[in-house]
């Protein structure tokens, strides 16, 4: 089967496509980035703030398994509704830097659409740091879904 | 001897993908890979010596020091990095799909 969710990621290039088809219409696509209690359930994660519009601020807080509180927010630079999203990513306290996303929404006919993300960051080595991080953390479906337990248990 | 199983070992184990993690940007001496593990000297230096001996990393001298770093071409062939990234936006993606059919 093809993959659903694919990665492009040039060696020697400090940005990386992320694309995906959603088997959902483009309206309810856009609304799980926008609607704070949905955005929670996904992502795993708990939403501090979500200013949906052009110049608005996003900061998001999770838990890891082992009870680290890790931060992210950023800025959201433009919001064009089920059209595009542009915002900074950033995780705080951390040696990464900001990096910029643009996501992309389309849709490819009633019931289907699709997501392209595309992050720029800094420089080369920090887009390979960020790729390996969840590599080198070791997360992987189990380990989600352990947390996915101990998240419903606290 | 299965070369390509043994680079698929060397990155099982946690310690030698924080090592990778820790040069992926910089290359160091293997005295500074081993300051940023609470391990004994002599386990970091055997996990070093396994990265190398599956080319994950490359020993390069420098003076009287030898600086490890790692071999792109090597972790580029192995593909696990980015794999792991995909299976995590992969799996948040499928939980979206999941979550919104019910507002269908």
């Amino acid at each position: 089967m093809e993959q659903k969710t694919k990665i492009h990621a040039e060696a020697g290039k400090q940005e990386l496509r992320v694309t995906r088809d959603f088997d959902l219409p483009l309206e309810l696509l856009f609304q799980a980035y926008t609607e704070p209690e949905i955005v929670e359930q996904w992502m795993g994660t708990k939403v501090i703030k979500l200013e949906n519009q052009k110049h608005g601020a996003w900061r998001f807080e999770t838990t890891d398994p082992m009870a680290n509180v890790h931060i992210f927010s950023g800025v959201i630079h433009d919001f064009l509704p089920f059209k595009k999203i542009t915002r900074t990513f950033q995780m705080e306290n951390t040696p990464f830097e900001a990096q910029l996303e643009f996501l992309d929404f389309e849709s490819v006919e009633e019931q289907k659409s699709k997501l392209t993300m595309h992050i720029v960051f800094r420089s080369v080595a920090l887009r390979d740091q960020m790729l390996a991080l969840p590599f080198a953390q070791g997360i992987n479906m189990a380990h989600n879904r352990l947390q996915e337990i101990v998240n419903k248990l606290i | 001897m299965n070369l390509r199983r043994d680079v698929f070992q060397a990155i099982a184990d946690p310690t030698r993908r924080a090592i990778l993690l820790l040069l992926a940007t910089q290359a160091m001496t293997a005295g500074a890979i081993a300051a940023n593990f609470d391990s004994a000297r002599p386990t970091v230096s055997k996990h070093l010596q396994i990265l190398t001996e599956c080319e994950l990393l490359k020993q390069v001298q420098n003076g009287r020091e030898i600086f490890y770093s790692v071999n792109p071409e090597k972790v580029k062939e192995v593909a696990e990095w980015a794999e792991q990234f995909r299976q995590l936006w992969d799996e948040r993606f499928n939980k979206l799909e999941t979550i919104m059919k019910k507002y269908q």
